[in-house]
């Protein structure tokens, strides 16, 4: 009784500390805003509030936060795609086959340390201003997390299991898809949950391109020029809550179909 | 079924130049329905002769044939038994057992059927619907053995199969798979260290060197399975294999 007590209130205790500094947050932010009290550089809680509770209504003609949110998503989700499609293959490729490493670690090794916004010049050269820009630049920043994990997932495949699945019989095509992609898919998992993580930061950035006119990034540029300060910080919050929604789904996938990974051992 | 091999060595390349002697010219023929141990101290390359048989490598001089067939790569005729289990820790006991099966395109209620008679004969009735985590060591190694016999093979090749198992479990094991055996008529070979399983399980021990390994003696036990433990005629024999390991003949390369 006494134990389950002091659990309960080690809860408690966890929950309070959580819930501390967020509220000391919006207290200091509150004072600040009432005591500048100028909403061009920092508008009280309840403008932003007003905005965020309102997400289907029109912002200066540029649409709503829905609509935008919506639209960065879908432009995140094609990059995205495309960087998976392309980077899962050539990482299975590159840890089965020497040949295939070879041929390709050393341009992977060079593109790797470049922060996926340098390319936004050379995007917009290349493809103008528009979803294949876009795509390209989200596609570069999820490229390589998913790379890299496929490429340590396949390595990290035991031996046996492959040995075990030729002595049953299995012919290449069947160990690949029986034992390489299952084994390694918590790894590539991973991979994908940061590529989409680095993705999203991307489509907000890319987004702020000149010529742009849709999406979440372009609202918070086109508000930051009419000086609406509450609609840059409601953005901003929906891209944090965004981020944590897609990171908790994929957190989710992975407990649930991957689970034996922390069991195995 | 005839296994034979045939005057086997094995090199291995060394940090791509330095060549390093893992075995050396191993004859021995083993017979259908027989069980035989391979019984040699760590590194003597007895893992490597069990990989040879298996098709797994390939000899760097002599070859293992099978009813005439030489074996250069794994045959459906020869099942293997790894002593990390290796079972697929995203499959179902179920699924694991009926892998080969599935491999091969069996249709899934006759999958299921075959499923049922291996957990039997496994002693785990029940525990189909399980994964690999959720069993015991001895469990996990019994699904194993059922997932080899599930395609059938003529000879089970065992690889320390009970090594990382507590005394106790690893006895157990011993004589479920003496039962197994008595069921399923297969041919065994099982590598190991322990001169007491040896002499427990085997009808034929071959005893191997150290590195490089060869072939030291060949020792016939005619005792009927079960053997007691306590008795005096196993003592004698575990005696003998004892002294024989330790005289230079066994230790010398």
């Amino acid at each position: 009784m006494q134990r389950i007590l002091s659990r309960a209130g080690s809860l408690q205790k966890h929950s309070v500390l959580k819930v501390l500094l967020p509220a000391g947050i919006i207290i200091s932010w509150e004072i600040i805003a009432i005591v500048l009290n100028n909403p061009f550089i920092l508008p009280r809680l309840e403008s932003v509030l007003v905005v965020l509770l309102n997400p289907t209504v029109d912002i200066l003609g540029n649409g709503n936060l829905i609509d935008n949110a919506v639209i960065s998503l879908e432009r995140v989700v094609a990059g995205f795609f495309v960087a998976a499609v392309l980077a899962i293959p050539l990482g299975i490729g590159m840890a089965r086959s020497e040949t295939i490493h070879d041929l390709f670690d050393s341009v992977m090794q060079l593109l790797r340390p470049i922060p996926p916004l340098a390319w936004v010049p050379l995007a917009l050269a290349w493809f103008k201003i528009g979803l294949v820009s876009m795509v390209f630049i989200i596609g570069m920043g999820a490229f390589f997390p998913i790379l890299l994990n496929t490429l340590d997932g396949v390595k990290g495949v035991k031996k046996t299991w492959i040995e075990a699945a030729e002595i049953l019989g299995a012919r290449e095509r069947q160990i690949l898809a029986q034992v390489i992609l299952p084994g390694a898919a918590p790894t590539i998992w991973t991979g994908m949950r940061v590529g989409f993580g680095i993705a999203w930061m991307c489509v907000v950035a890319a987004e702020m391109m000149p010529g742009t006119n849709s999406g979440i990034g372009y609202l918070i540029i086109s508000s930051y020029n009419w000086g609406q300060v509450q609609v840059i910080i409601a953005g901003i919050i929906v891209i944090g809550l965004i981020g944590i929604v897609v990171d908790y789904l994929f957190k989710v996938v992975d407990q649930r179909s991957f689970r034996w990974r922390e069991l195995e051992r | 079924m005839t296994l034979s091999l045939e005057h086997i060595s094995k090199q291995f390349t060394k940090n791509g130049q330095e060549t390093v002697d893992s075995l050396t010219d191993i004859s021995v023929e083993i017979h259908d329905g027989e069980f035989v141990c391979i019984l040699g101290p760590s590194g003597c390359g007895k893992t490597t002769l069990l990989r040879l048989i298996a098709g797994l490598e390939t000899p760097t001089a002599g070859k293992v044939l099978i009813d005439g067939t030489v074996i250069d790569r794994p045959n459906p005729k020869l099942g293997m038994i790894f002593q990390d289990y290796s079972l697929y820790p995203w499959r179902t006991v179920n699924e694991n057992i009926t892998f080969g099966l599935e491999l091969h395109g069996i249709a899934k209620e006759q999958r299921d059927a075959v499923a049922q008679n291996y957990l039997a004969l496994a002693g785990l009735s029940g525990f189909g619907n399980s994964y690999p985590y959720e069993l015991s060591g001895g469990m996990r190694q019994r699904v194993a053995v059922v997932r080899a016999l599930a395609v059938d093979p003529s000879v089970l090749l065992m690889d320390e199969p009970f090594g990382a198992l507590d005394a106790q479990t690893r006895n157990r094991l011993q004589l479920d798979l003496l039962d197994i055996w008595e069921k399923t008529k297969k041919t065994i070979i099982f590598v190991t260290h322990s001169v007491d399983e040896a002499v427990f399980l085997a009808d034929r021990i071959v005893v191997l060197t150290p590195r490089p390994g060869h072939i030291c003696e060949i020792i016939q036990i005619d005792h009927p399975h079960p053997r007691d433990r306590t008795s005096v005629e196993f003592a004698k024999v575990r005696r003998y294999v004892l002294d024989l390991i330790n005289q230079p003949k066994c230790t010398l390369q």
